[in-house]
């Protein structure tokens, strides 16, 4: 259990959020034009990083928006909180 | 050749105050090379290396464990073994282990206390009551044995569960699997590890893996932390660090590592002589030898390699178990853990080979390997040794999430996730 700094709330408890898994997948632009392994690399092969790793949060028992986190996963410290679209800090 | 474990071994070691008993395995440093590396000595690794050794001989093998063997999930899950899941493919592979536990202890010569004291699953409403209902007659096709109970059978099987239909999520009916039930955990990693500590399998406890050498397509080798160690087949068998290894080696699997918790009130006199789960509400309860209530609480939505939970989870866990079973109300809980578990996309293991030569992976069990580890020993060290599944677990090859022929497995995981 953690506290997260959402970007539009403060500050408030990990249990009023959703995790959303790994962030910066892009959905494919063209998906007619996709094989059967580059469907499965978008929607099932996951990093699974130990260590820092970029997600997806949601708000869910709050504002309900969605942004992104930088979170180690060995020790659940976070390293950054952005809004969806703004670029993700560079270490 | 180890001392065989009898009433006669006891009685013998008695006279010499029990401090002359055999190491039950040796404490090797790794050799140069292994036919095979088994990396994981969980329950599943030391399985599969014993099944390498006694279906296949392999003999010159070795598992490699960064901690200690049966630290890691073999020692930290609520110990539930049962077979009812709904697919043939699931079916055969879990049966198969659940075939294996009913001899086990004989076969090792080892007490794994396995017993069938039975798992029910509970419906709290007319959609779970379908489900459980179609699952029961799955079952029964793929011969495993399966009964629907209503709620007055539910309560005559369980007398302490609430079934008053007043409550939130009101007890509709459930489903009995007999012949499943519960083992000793730790046994079963000590029980394999001896077993293949006899057959020349070297057990190497505190390495770590730190990568994996490769030569174009094919594997040459691991890295440890007690130097390189020259094989062409490694097994992975790493649970939650499964991911962690397949990037070594330049691999992505479709894993999420999640914290998945249990805990263990004050041991108290024998009140609850089955396994119970509810997927709904997510409670399950039994009762350990030593009279604790084990509880299982759901897993953490986010990727974690913590080893701890949320305390929100344990909580949401409490509060099902209370209305089902207001006789706990009073229990103190004892002790609380976290284990990190890998989940595949369709809640379904991988026991297969991968696009690397020599390097297979055994993972995604999620949140229900326990109960699989004979059975999933066996068809890995089959696989290893035949670098072909066996029909058993074709079905869990890591193609199937490119193929979409997915085992999903979901409604019978019983686990939230």
């Amino acid at each position: 259990m953690f506290l997260i700094n959402c970007p539009f709330c403060g500050e408030r408890e990990q249990s009023e959020f959703k995790a959303g898994g790994e962030a910066h997948i892009v959905r494919p632009k063209q998906p007619t034009e996709l094989s059967d392994d580059e469907w499965a690399e978008y929607l099932f092969m996951r990093k699974n990083i130990k260590g820092v790793q970029f997600e997806r949060w949601n708000h869910v028992h709050g504002c309900r928006k969605w942004f992104n986190m930088v979170r180690d996963t060995s020790n659940d410290q976070i390293k950054a909180v952005y809004k969806m679209g703004e670029k993700p800090p560079v270490e | 050749m180890k001392n065989k474990y009898s009433v006669f071994s006891l009685i013998k070691n008695a006279f010499s105050y029990h401090e002359n008993w055999e190491k039950a395995w040796k404490d090797p440093e790794p050799k140069k090379e292994y036919d095979a590396v088994i990396v994981g000595g969980g329950g599943h690794g030391l399985a599969t290396a014993y099944y390498l050794a006694k279906k296949h001989n392999m003999k010159n093998i070795a598992v490699v464990e960064k901690g200690w063997i049966g630290g890691g999930n073999t020692g930290r899950n609520t110990t539930i073994i049962r077979s009812n899941y709904l697919w043939d493919a699931s079916a055969g592979l879990y049966d198969h282990a659940l075939k294996i536990w009913e001899g086990l202890s004989q076969e090792l010569n080892y007490n794994v206390m396995f017993s069938q004291r039975g798992v029910m699953n509970l419906a709290h409403n007319l959609q779970d009551v379908r489900d459980l209902k179609r699952r029961t007659h799955a079952n029964r096709l793929n011969g495993i044995d399966a009964v629907y109970l209503n709620t007055e059978e539910v309560k005559k099987f369980c007398p302490i569960i609430n079934t008053s239909q007043d409550i939130r999520y009101p007890v509709l009916g459930g489903t009995l699997q007999r012949r499943a039930g519960t083992a000793r955990h730790d046994a079963v990693a000590w029980g394999y590890a001896r077993g293949a500590d006899e057959m020349g399998v070297d057990i190497i406890q505190n390495c770590e893996v730190k990568g994996i050498k490769r030569n174009g397509d094919m594997v040459e080798g691991i890295e440890t932390t007690k130097g390189f160690i020259k094989t062409k087949k490694i097994g992975v068998v790493a649970a939650g660090h499964s991911s962690v290894i397949a990037n070594m080696a330049g691999l992505k699997l479709p894993l999420e590592s999640k914290p998945l918790q249990a805990l263990v009130s004050e041991p108290v006199k024998p009140i609850i002589d089955t396994v119970v789960m509810s997927n709904a509400v997510h409670a399950y309860v039994s009762q350990s030898d030593k009279g604790e209530l084990v509880i299982g609480a759901g897993t953490d939505d986010y990727v974690s390699y913590s080893q701890k939970g949320s305390h929100d989870i344990v909580e949401g866990t409490l509060n099902a178990i209370l209305e089902l079973y207001p006789i706990f109300s009073r229990m103190r809980m004892l002790r609380q853990w976290g284990g990190i578990v890998d989940i595949c996309p369709d809640a379904s293991p991988i026991i297969s080979k991968t696009s690397i030569k020599g390097l297979y992976f055994n993972c995604g069990w999620g949140t229900g390997g326990f109960k699989a580890t004979p059975g999933s020993g066996d068809l890995f060290a089959h696989t290893i040794a035949n670098d072909e599944p066996h029909k058993l677990n074709a079905a869990f090859n890591i193609n199937r999430f490119v193929s979409g022929d997915l085992v999903d497995e979901h409604g019978a995981a019983a686990v939230a996730h």
